[in-house]
C-alpha cells in the first residue's frame, strides 16, 4: 500500500488512547485500528477468556431507523422476526439480495425507552456500512427514515468479568439479560447498552458520546480485571465461538441456509415468505443446500488459513476454507469453511491441501469454546 | 571464529566450519508477534539462496523462512515443533530454525553484518 493511503484512512475517537497504550495500528475497513497492543494476541484472547477485554468497535456503523410500521419495513430487506421484538431485545438478523445472498449482518434492537415506540437501532458492519445505509434508505423510502448515528463511540466489554466490572461504574447493567439493550447514564453523558458481543464470552456493546468515549474508556481500563484488546483477539475469539465474519464466512454468494445460519428465519417468516431471496431461501430449507458452512478441526499442529483447499479422501475438492487460525483456548488450530452437503456431518473425515501437502482434519461441532452469555 | 549475518528477510545466520545456524531475528518475532507453529526442514534437502525452507505462523499470519545461502540442510530444530514460543523468548539462541551446509561461502558476501542490519531495522521503523 502506498505510503499516502495512511493520510487518507479514518480514526475512532479512542486513537490517541490506543496509541498511548502503545497499539500496533494497521488499516481496516478505512480505519486505522488497533491490531493488538503490547500484550500481544494470544494473552489478550486469553485475558477475554478469563478476565475481561475492552474492543475499541466505533468503526462500525450505529444508525436509527424510524418510520410508523418500522419492524415492517424493515422485514422486507430481513428473514428476522422483528415485528414481535420485545421492547429491549436485540435480535441477530441478516440484509439478503434477491437471490437470497447476504449483504451483511447486523444487529437489531427495539428500544424500550418512551419515545422511541417507532424505532429501530442499527448496529453494521464498518466495510459495508455505507452500501448497507444507502440500501435501507433507498429500499425503504417513504415508509421509514435512516440516521446514521455518528456522534457515538462504540466500545464492547467482554468477559467472565465483564458484568462485575461494568456494575462498579453503572450498576443497573448487572441484571440485563443476553441480547437485551437499554439506556443509562454514565458521568451525565446517556449511553445506550447492549448485553451482547462478538467473542462467545457474556459482556457489553457500549454506545457512547465521542466527547465522553476516551474518559469512559479509561475508566473501564483502571479496573484491574480489564485490558485492551485488539482486532486480531477479536478475530480468533470470534472464530472459536464459530460466529462469522462478514467478507470471509458469509457474503453475497451465500444464503443464510448454506451459512448454517437457518436460525435467523423467523418461524413466521418461513410460513409467510415477504424477504428477498424467500423463494430460494424457503426451497433450501425444505430441499436442503448444496453446501454448508462447518467447523474444521485440523488434527495436527499447523493451522490452515483462509482459502485453503478441502478434499474428500480421494483427491476431489469438496470446499474451501473461509476462517481458520490458531485457537488459544483451544491450544490447536481451528476453522471454518464450506462443503460440499454430504461431507456437513460432524465427524466426517477432511483433507486440507496446506503449502501443497494433504493434512488431516474433521468436521467439528461449533463453536469450539462454549458459548458463556448471561442467561438468568 | 564464527561471524553472525543478516537477510533483508530478517533471518539471521551464524557461521562455524561452513556450516550455517539459521533463525529469525529479534525484530522479525516481534512483528510477528505470538508465533504458534513451525515447520523445519528435514536433513538432506538442498535449498537454493531464497527458496521457502521453513514455515513460521502467529496467531494471526503464516511467513515463510527463506534460505539466506545455498546449501545442504544438515538439522532441522525438532524442539520447535512442539515448543514454538522458543522462537519468541530466543530467536537469537535456542529458537534456531536450522543448520546449512554452505555450498558457496562467498554468497555470505551478499548479506548484511550487525551494523548494516541494525541500521536496516532502524529505517524500517522510521
Amino acid at each position: 500500500m502506498p505510503d499516502t493511503a495512511a493520510e487518507f484512512l479514518k480514526t475512532t475517537p479512542l486513537d490517541a488512547l490506543h496509541r498511548s497504550l502503545g497499539a500496533k495500528m494497521v488499516p481496516f475497513a478505512g480505519y486505522s485500528m488497533p491490531v493488538s497492543y503490547p500484550m500481544g494476541v494470544l494473552k489478550e484472547h486469553l485475558q477475554t477468556r478469563t478476565e475481561a477485554g475492552l474492543f475499541d468497535v466505533s468503526h462500525m456503523g450505529q444508525a436509527k431507523l424510524a418510520g410508523e410500521d418500522v419492524a415492517a419495513a424493515l422485514e422486507t430487506l430481513v428473514p428476522g422476526d422483528l415485528k414481535t421484538l420485545e421492547p429491549g431485545q436485540i435480535r441477530y438478523t441478516v440484509l439478503l439480495n434477491d437471490d437470497g445472498g447476504i449483504i451483511d449482518d447486523l444487529m437489531v434492537t427495539c428500544p424500550a425507552e418512551a419515545g422511541l415506540e417507532n424505532t429501530l437501532y442499527l448496529v453494521v458492519n464498518a466495510a459495508c456500512k455505507d452500501g448497507d445505509f444507502a440500501h435501507i434508505a433507498r429500499k425503504l423510502a417513504g415508509r421509514a427514515e435512516l440516521t446514521r448515528h455518528e456522534s457515538a463511540a462504540l466500545l464492547a466489554l467482554q468477559g467472565p468479568k465483564a458484568a462485575t466490572v461494568l456494575a462498579r461504574l453503572i450498576p443497573e447493567s448487572e441484571s440485563m439479560e443476553f441480547m437485551t439493550s437499554r439506556m443509562a447514564s454514565w458521568d451525565g453523558a446517556a449511553i445506550r447498552l447492549f448485553r451482547s458481543g462478538y467473542t462467545g464470552e457474556d459482556g457489553y456493546e457500549i454506545s457512547i458520546p465521542v466527547g465522553v468515549a476516551e474518559q469512559f474508556a479509561k475508566t473501564i481500563l483502571d479496573q484491574a480485571e480489564v485490558q485492551p484488546i485488539g482486532l486480531g483477539a477479536r478475530d480468533s475469539l470470534r472464530l472459536e465461538a464459530g460466529l462469522c465474519l462478514y467478507g470471509s464466512d458469509i457474503d453475497i454468494n451465500t444464503t443464510p441456509i448454506e451459512a448454517s445460519l437457518t436460525w435467523v428465519i423467523g418461524k413466521r417468516r418461513r410460513a409467510e415468505g415477504g424477504f428477498p431471496g424467500a423463494d430460494k431461501i424457503l426451497g433450501q430449507i425444505t430441499s436442503g443446500a448444496p453446501r454448508k458452512r462447518i467447523g474444521i478441526k485440523p488434527l495436527g499442529r499447523a493451522p490452515a488459513r483462509a482459502h485453503t483447499e478441502i478434499q474428500d479422501g480421494e483427491g476431489n475438492v469438496i470446499g474451501e476454507i473461509t476462517s481458520g487460525g490458531f485457537g488459544p483456548s483451544v491450544n490447536g488450530p481451528v476453522a471454518m469453511g464450506y462443503v460440499a452437503a454430504p461431507f456437513a456431518k460432524v465427524g466426517t473425515p477432511l483433507t486440507l491441501i496446506v503449502r501443497g501437502q494433504p493434512m488431516p482434519a474433521e468436521v467439528a461441532k461449533l463453536p469450539f469454546v462454549p458459548h458463556r452469555y448471561f442467561k438468568p | 571464529m564464527s561471524q553472525i549475518r543478516f537477510s533483508k528477510d530478517h533471518e539471521w545466520i551464524s557461521v562455524a566450519d561452513g556450516v550455517g545456524t539459521v533463525g529469525i531475528t529479534q525484530y522479525a518475532q516481534n512483528q510477528l508477534g505470538d508465533i504458534v507453529f513451525v515447520e523445519v526442514p528435514e536433513a538432506g534437502k538442498e535449498i537454493k539462496a531464497g527458496g521457502e525452507i521453513a514455515v513460521v505462523e502467529s496467531v494471526k499470519a503464516a511467513s515463510e523462512v527463506y534460505a539466506p545461502v545455498s546449501g545442504t540442510i544438515t538439522e532441522g530444530n525438532a524442539a520447535l515443533i512442539e515448543a514454538p514460543e522458543t522462537v519468541n523468548t530466543d530467536p537469537q539462541g535456542d529458537g534456531w530454525f536450522f543448520k546449512i551446509k554452505i555450498a558457496d561461502t562467498a554468497e555470505l558476501n551478499g548479506l548484511m553484518d550487525q551494523a548494516a542490519y541494525d541500521a536496516y531495522v532502524a529505517e524500517l521503523d522510521a
